[in-house]
């Protein structure tokens, strides 16, 4: 293929053409940092707006020791008492026992459907728990107050079934298809080199998967962890319909409680703008960004701090 | 010609990926204790055939094995425990790669899962690897470090170290110096030259130069087709039995 007039046409282009195709460039290249920087917006911006309603009353009077400490929650009462902490202690709760349930699962089923699986079950497998990330949370919700919580009653023979228990399945089967997907993700972009420099030297599968695949993809699944984490804290609908709602400091998974984000989506239809029922509300909001905040650095430093050994 | 009490035995083997052929009824005889040089151009069969003794091959997808291979006359591919078998065997590929785990934690990676558990035993075997690899000197002060953070050179011998750790029958090096420094490559084929004491080892090369320096006798494979295989001086004197093999190691391919 020595045609000649192919390669002058790769040499050189006309001038116009040139100074388009620099101009293009330019355009994508502002393009996709606008896409880049935007979410460094939005984060603040949300947050800017959130804090926006909160700060006057949390720099006006707003006792931040009573917030963190009491139980007290009567934000209607004609003498008002904005104690937290048993929405607090909801929040975390449920969380930590949703996420009990659901990292063992969500890892477990990950390390199945990369390392353990082929061919049609595997796909069919992936497909299956992507559809489990796609039911609502509301739907969830109704599967706690129809399903769940009369199996509760008869399991545990307690008067309610509605409470900690309920909610923390219902956000562990919420979180593993994350944690899932994301996991598989990381442990299939360990390199395939491992795994068969591993086998070659005799590992059988499960002691190259424990020993070779999870310390190298130990970032990955953090992160995987991490969204799953995110998602329990964040979650509303099914919580709010599913631990029965009640302002309570739990000593027992049976006890029922209130999170967060359930009191800020009952209540806050319901309060006047620039009340300070409305914005002790935006406080919780705040509390809770503080909260996922506080988990992702958390992450993060852990992240470093096995970089470096 | 028939070896002896052939340490390992290829009859008949052959390799497909789908219905592309790797390897065509190739049958093969290595003596205890003997260094088997293999060579042969790209895409003919030479690191299929490693990886059918060891059987990672099976786990490649579409890929299919006919034929016999024994080791001390055991068939490979009706043994149970494939884990066992893998320890036999010491396995170097051509590109090094180091676990993610200490210098250390590497080398010690085969032994404790064999089950040895004892860190006195591990350390000595992890010194004696580490020196018979020509590695030691270099990595004696910090067998913590990571053993992704070596020198491609330095992992390449970390991966040899490796191989040598669960204390193998037989030794197979899929073009160890690839990734190495003459003067390293040098070193480590003397070490190969001490190790044939121990072991069988199979020389896999596209340096036809070193299969001369180390094979006892020497393979040539051709697109998958055994050409010949005789004493490394015969294959490349002046009258190889083929004339194919002739051209191959005197340069006039193509």
């Amino acid at each position: 293929m020595d045609d000649p007039g192919d390669n002058t046409r790769l040499v050189g282009r006309s001038p116009a053409r040139e100074r388009l195709h620099r101009a293009t460039e330019l355009v994508i290249e502002t393009v996709i940092r606008v896409c880049g920087v935007s979410a460094v917006i939005f984060v603040f911006g949300i947050f800017y707006f959130v804090f926006r309603e909160a700060a006057p009353l949390l720099f006006g009077g707003l006792d931040l020791g009573q917030l963190l400490t009491s139980s007290a929650w009567y934000p209607d009462s004609s003498n008002p008492r904005y104690g937290a902490f048993a929405l607090i202690a909801g929040t975390l709760s449920v969380t930590l026992l949703a996420m009990l349930i659901a990292v063992p699962l969500g890892l477990g089923a990950a390390v199945f459907v990369s390392e353990f699986c082929t061919g049609r079950t595997k796909e069919i497998l992936k497909i299956v728990i992507e559809l489990l990330a796609a039911i609502p949370s509301v739907v969830w919700g109704f599967i706690g107050l129809v399903i769940l919580n009369p199996v509760i009653i008869d399991l545990f023979d307690t008067p309610v079934g509605l409470n900690i228990l309920n909610g923390a399945i219902l956000l562990a089967l919420m979180s593993v298809p994350i944690m899932v997907s994301i996991g598989e993700d990381a442990l299939k972009a360990v390199p395939d080199a491992y795994r068969e420099a591993a086998e070659a030297m005799g590992a059988t599968r499960w002691q190259v998967t424990w020993r070779v695949l999870l310390p190298a993809a130990r970032n990955g699944l953090l992160a995987a962890v991490l969204l799953g984490v995110g998602r329990a804290v964040g979650e509303t609908m099914a919580v709010l319909m599913a631990t029965g709602h009640s302002v309570n400091v739990p000593d027992s998974p049976l006890d029922s409680v209130r999170t967060i984000t359930a009191t800020i989506a009952a209540e806050l239809g319901e309060t006047a703008q620039g009340s300070n029922h409305y914005r002790v509300l935006f406080v919780l909001g705040s509390l809770l960004f503080l909260i996922t905040f506080l988990v992702n650095l958390t992450a993060d430093l852990v992240i470093r701090g096995v970089k470096k050994r | 010609m028939v070896v002896k009490h052939a340490k390992i035995a290829f009859r008949d083997l052959r390799v497909r990926y789908g219905d592309k052929t790797a390897l065509e009824d190739v049958s093969l005889e290595v003596a205890p204790n003997e260094i088997l040089g293999i060579i042969g151009p790209a895409g003919s069969g030479k690191t299929s055939l490693l990886r059918v003794l060891n059987r990672t091959l099976e786990q490649t997808a579409g890929a299919k094995v006919t034929g016999d291979v024994r080791i001390d006359g055991e068939d490979v591919y009706r043994m149970r425990d494939v884990s066992r078998l893998r320890r036999r065997i010491g396995m170097v590929a051509p590109l090094p790669v180091g676990l993610p785990m200490s210098i250390y934690d590497n080398v010690a990676f085969a032994p404790r899962m064999a089950g040895v558990t004892d860190r006195k035993r591990l350390e000595v075997i992890v010194e004696r690897c580490l020196r018979q690899a020509a590695l030691w000197d270099e990595v004696e002060q910090r067998l913590g470090d990571l053993g992704t953070k070596l020198s491609g050179g330095q992992q390449q011998r970390l991966t040899i170290a490796r191989a040598l750790s669960h204390s193998p029958e037989i030794l197979c090096l899929d073009e160890f110096s690839i990734a190495i420094d003459p003067v390293t490559t040098m070193r480590i084929e003397e070490v190969l030259k001490e190790l044939r004491k121990h072991m069988t080892i199979l020389l896999v090369t596209n340096l036809v130069q070193q299969a001369r320096r180390l094979a006892d006798r020497t393979a040539f494979l051709l697109l998958g087709e055994l050409v010949e295989v005789g004493p490394t001086e015969e294959v490349f004197g002046r009258t190889p039995r083929d004339r194919r093999t002739f051209e191959y190691v005197h340069g006039h391919f193509g």
